[in-house]
């Protein structure tokens, strides 16, 4: 029987009664004392050489403060990047400048040039207005090929070509792959591309800078999935400032998926700014500001292929794809196309030759860096499409071939040709699972019954794997991280018996507030109530990485376990000596110590009142209080996997295609609360269709993004998804942290895109229309052209 | 600046505002109400959503000053009159309808605004009556179940009273 609370309970969440009621504190809601407010002048153009910037005639409007440009941050750092790829000759990848505002040239259609302080936001913008600013037009590269050619534009004149990095992966295998994928009864090749998207959190950025001079503080609420990182980066590497003179905080935010993660320029702005005009600084993004200044995902276009046997043995599979970063680095855009992508490229498959080959390109266009999955949707998409292309090729069921291909439950732990060791999983059962849910046995009288009403019927499927828990920091450092990727918690018990739990995770719609009180709650034995859960500020939480690549339970929930059990191991001492025993003796259950064989016992609240209260306490040998700190560095990644199926209704005059259901089997490890599980799911899911059926940031050749807004750009909305049906009782404990769980908020999206795109090629082809692939987003107008070409 | 009094949540207020001072700034700015978020500049999203003499509106398309003498409710005064959560927000709670929170007053204003025009929705109605509210962390699941479940406790609180 579940319980109704701890661990494994679908507990409700009790942040939810501020959000509903209106009392959320967004960045946005936050008004300090004095506060003036900025507006960014940005580059309309995609690059370009700033002639002429005068900003005397917008200083003199009413209520401007100061008007700030790129000579005002000439002693100050650049926006670093946290992350160094060495490419596959041992040279680094070329790493540009990136200042606070442009300084000589802008770059992307959206870089900040100008920035105009005034007392109300109205008064900046109208100042904005009056800049004089005329920029000389250089030609843009948007198109990667283009970029790479030899007498390409470059976008950094002091680098010496677009070319960022030139990876491979592993590079000793490049010879053994390819001598096998010519050696191969056959090879399925597959060219796709992984569309440019636009995060589209709902809460846009904002940043308030606030800087007290009677004791050199300086404050920056942001919005923020990692506020120590900002912290750190704005602090150590932009700003020159001590990092116990700067607090960063991050209060409710309203969504990230990445998009939140890194440190962008309107951060160290406003910090700066603040000291500058003795007033609180205060930016809020505007959607369409969003668009072209929170860096986008995705963005590959790649080139795969599969060798297999007669029988759809997997022998070898070659990668090689182009990553567009944008016009700058942002804080961990290198990890994303190779470490989080090339080290998936063996996906559920026990496929014995893998070489992944990424370049990194630089254009003209707002940078490009982790989006929900982060590497690993780019990785599932193009093996789970190859694969259903090979099926389809061979003639063999595209369950059957995956079937074939798994790694076996009896190979885990399980080395992957590409560096990472699964430690455990069951990929037979997630498909048995769902094939049951998603009646595959029914689907050919589902298929009759579309037909009879004029509609092409199609079933996909696809499996995925993602390594999550980011991450081993030893492992990362080697692979070029400039960062440890462990996490924090401090457990304080108070006095009469509370807690107050200190993490460095952050949640930004991941329901923390709950579900670590949940696991504390079980452990500890006490009410859920009398445990409280602090994140987002730097001067209350521990040193911590933060929330990103589904790690807070994995990683952040691990830390609270082991400090929760140093809190343990201690009260166990104090309860030892209120009731004159051994501490070997002692057993804690259900908020209650008991020295075993005997009915001597003492309450929780015994031995925390002792452990403040120390008149009766074993001094020698133990300090008074009860708070415990862990850090907690993972030894490995973890794993979840699924399996997952998609059912769509194509109309073959229109080529437009509707999602009738869709079915995910995932295995997460233990689940803490399975009801923010399944919507960890549902949304992931939607983020997938979206990108697979709706979604693209579409630059046309000047550099110009044409689905700027949320007018051209297609959000999901309620009817474009159907409900959904999904399923996490197939569970592989993870090995390898206390809790055993694996991490669920990038599932959705990493399984959903090829799932969709193989059931809309399902449904084209057994409707006879030979169509071997279609690029995302699968729009009406792109299926009605490639049902056009196929009749 | 010319001056414009309303009544917002059963309170009247009044304040000074520009001719171009959104009502959506009206609430944030000039009364504090901060639950009523901006997620867009383009009227798509539906954060905003407030209802004005009863209908739902998008309060980052009206002027303010346009608004003299209306009745608008947001989402701070959605709440029961002890205080607890009112039946949209609490089946938002139960059904795990929200997730960030951001686009959520604007849900469940738009969930009243539904179940004001049409007390029993089916699915489809309501997929199709959130077209101008977007979240983009619940997938719409638990939106739709949770205004289901609205509905259902809204109606039974109906046959109750009679």
């Amino acid at each position: 029987m579940p319980k109704d609370f701890g661990i494994g309970a679908p507990v409700k969440r009790r942040e939810d009664v501020r959000f509903l009621t209106g009392k959320g504190r967004y960045t946005d809601d936050l008004n300090r004392p004095g506060q003036a407010y900025v507006h960014f002048l940005r580059s309309d153009v995609a690059h370009g050489r700033i002639a002429k910037l005068d900003t005397a005639a917008a200083a003199a409007m009413p209520g401007v403060l100061r008007v700030f440009t790129a000579a005002d941050f000439a002693a100050v750092g650049g926006i670093p990047c946290g992350w160094q790829v060495t490419d596959r000759f041992g040279q680094p990848m070329q790493e540009p400048k990136h200042p606070v505002l442009a300084d000589g040239k802008v770059r992307h259609v959206g870089d900040p040039i100008a920035a105009v302080v005034a007392e109300t936001l109205a008064q900046a913008r109208d100042a904005a207005e009056a800049i004089e600013l005329d920029i000389e037009d250089l030609p843009a590269v948007v198109d990667m090929r283009a970029a790479l050619a030899p007498d390409a534009p470059k976008v950094h004149d002091e680098l010496a070509s677009n070319l960022c990095f030139d990876w491979g992966f592993i590079e000793d295998n490049a010879a053994a792959v390819d001598a096998a994928i010519k050696a191969a009864p056959h090879v399925t090749t597959l060219e796709l591309v992984n569309n440019r998207l636009v995060p589209n959190a709902m809460e846009p950025r904002a940043a308030v800078g606030e800087y007290d001079a009677a004791d050199d503080q300086h404050t920056l609420w942001t919005t923020s999935q990692n506020p120590h990182v900002i912290r750190l980066l704005m602090g150590a590497f932009v700003l020159g400032i001590p990092e116990q003179r700067l607090r960063v905080v991050a209060p409710d935010v309203g969504g990230g998926f990445g998009s939140k993660i890194y440190h962008y320029a309107e951060e160290a702005f406003v910090t700066f700014a603040a000291k500058v005009v003795g007033r609180p600084v205060k930016w809020t993004a505007s959607r369409s500001e969003a668009f072209i200044s929170d860096a986008h995902g995705r963005d590959h276009i790649t080139k795969i292929e599969l060798a297999t046997d007669e029988n759809g043995k997997f022998l070898a599979l070659r990668t090689d794809t182009l990553a567009n970063m944008g016009a700058y680095l942002s804080t961990f855009a290198p990890c994303i196309p190779t470490y989080l992508h090339g080290t998936l490229m063996a996906g559920n498959y026990a496929t014995p030759l893998i070489y992944v080959h990424v370049r990194a390109v630089f254009t003209n266009t707002v940078p490009v860096d982790a989006y929900r999955g982060a590497g690993r949707p780019e990785a599932t998409f193009q093996i789970e499409r190859v694969i259903d292309k090979a099926a389809r090729e061979l003639g063999i069921d595209p369950i059957e071939i995956r079937r074939r291909n798994f790694v076996r439950p009896d190979q885990f732990p399980y080395q992957t040709p590409v560096a990472v060791l699964y430690d455990t999983g069951n990929y037979q059962a997630t498909m048995d699972k769902l094939e049951a849910l998603s009646d595959r046995a029914g689907f050919p009288a589902r298929r009759e019954a579309s037909a009879a009403r004029g509609k092409l019927r199609g079933f996909g499927v696809a499996a995925y794997i993602e390594a999550c828990g980011i991450a081993p920091s030893s492992l990362v450092g080697s692979l070029g991280a400039r960062a440890g990727l462990y996490e924090s918690a401090t457990v304080r018990v108070n006095p009469t018996g509370g807690v107050s739990v200190f993490t460095g995770s952050h949640s930004h719609g991941q329901g923390h507030e709950t579900s670590f009180a949940q696991v504390v709650s079980d452990l500890l034995g006490i009410d859920a109530a009398q445990v409280d859960i602090v994140h987002g500020d730097t001067a209350r939480v521990p040193f911590g990485m933060g929330t990103y690549g589904s790690r807070s339970l994995a990683v952040g929930g691990s830390a609270i376990v082991r400090a929760t059990e140093k809190i343990i191991a201690k009260a166990k001492k104090i309860a030892a000596h209120l009731m004159e025993a051994s501490d070997q003796d002692v057993v804690f259950k259900d908020g209650r110590f008991t020295v075993a064989g005997t009915d001597k016992s003492v309450a929780w609240t015994d031995v925390t009142l002792a452990a403040y209260v120390p008149h009766k306490y074993p001094i020698e040998e133990l300090e008074p209080g009860l708070e415990e700190t862990s850090f907690y560095d993972p030894a490995n990644f973890t794993y979840p996997a699924g399996a997952y199926a998609c059912e769509v209704e194509v109309d073959p005059e229109t080529g437009e295609v509707e999602v009738v259901a869709f079915t995910a089997a995932d295995d997460f490890g233990n689940i803490v609360n399975p009801m923010i599980v399944e919507g960890q799911v549902h949304g992931g899911i939607a983020q997938g269709i979206g990108q697979a059926m709706l979604e693209v940031a579409a630059y046309d050749e000047t550099g110009q993004l044409r689905s700027g807004s949320l007018m051209d750009y297609a959000m999901p909305r309620a009817d474009d998804l159907p409900s959904f049906t999904v399923d996490h009782s197939c569970v592989t404990p993870c090995t390898h942290n206390p809790l055993g769980v694996k991490g669920c908020g990038e599932a959705g999206a990493i399984g959903s895109p090829p799932t969709f795109v193989n059931a809309v090629l399902d449904a084209l082809n057994a409707g006879g229309f030979g169509v071997d692939h279609i690029d995302m987003p699968l729009s009406p107008a792109r299926v009605w052209a490639a049902l056009a070409a196929a009749r | 600046m010319p001056r414009v009094s309303m009544t917002v949540n059963g309170r009247p207020v009044s304040g000074e505002v520009e001719g171009r001072t959104l009502l959506v700034e009206f609430l944030r700015e000039t009364l504090r109400l901060t639950g009523t978020h901006v997620g867009c500049d383009t009227g798509q999203c539906g954060a905003c959503v407030v209802h004005v003499d009863g209908a739902s509106v998008k309060s980052c398309n009206v002027f303010a000053l346009d608004l003299e003498g209306v009745e608008v409710r947001t989402i701070e005064g959605m709440a029961n009159p002890d205080g607890s959560l009112g039946p949209i927000q609490a089946a938002f709670q139960q059904n795990h309808g929200l997730q960030c929170g951001f686009c959520t007053p604007g849900m469940v204003m738009t969930a009243a605004a539904l179940l004001a025009e049409n007390p029993s929705p089916s699915e489809a109605e309501i997929r199709a009556y959130l077209e101008g509210n977007i979240c983009r962390c619940t997938g719409y699941h638990n939106i739709v179940k949770s205004i289901q479940a609205a509905a259902a406790e809204l109606a039974a609180g109906r046959v109750a009273a009679e």
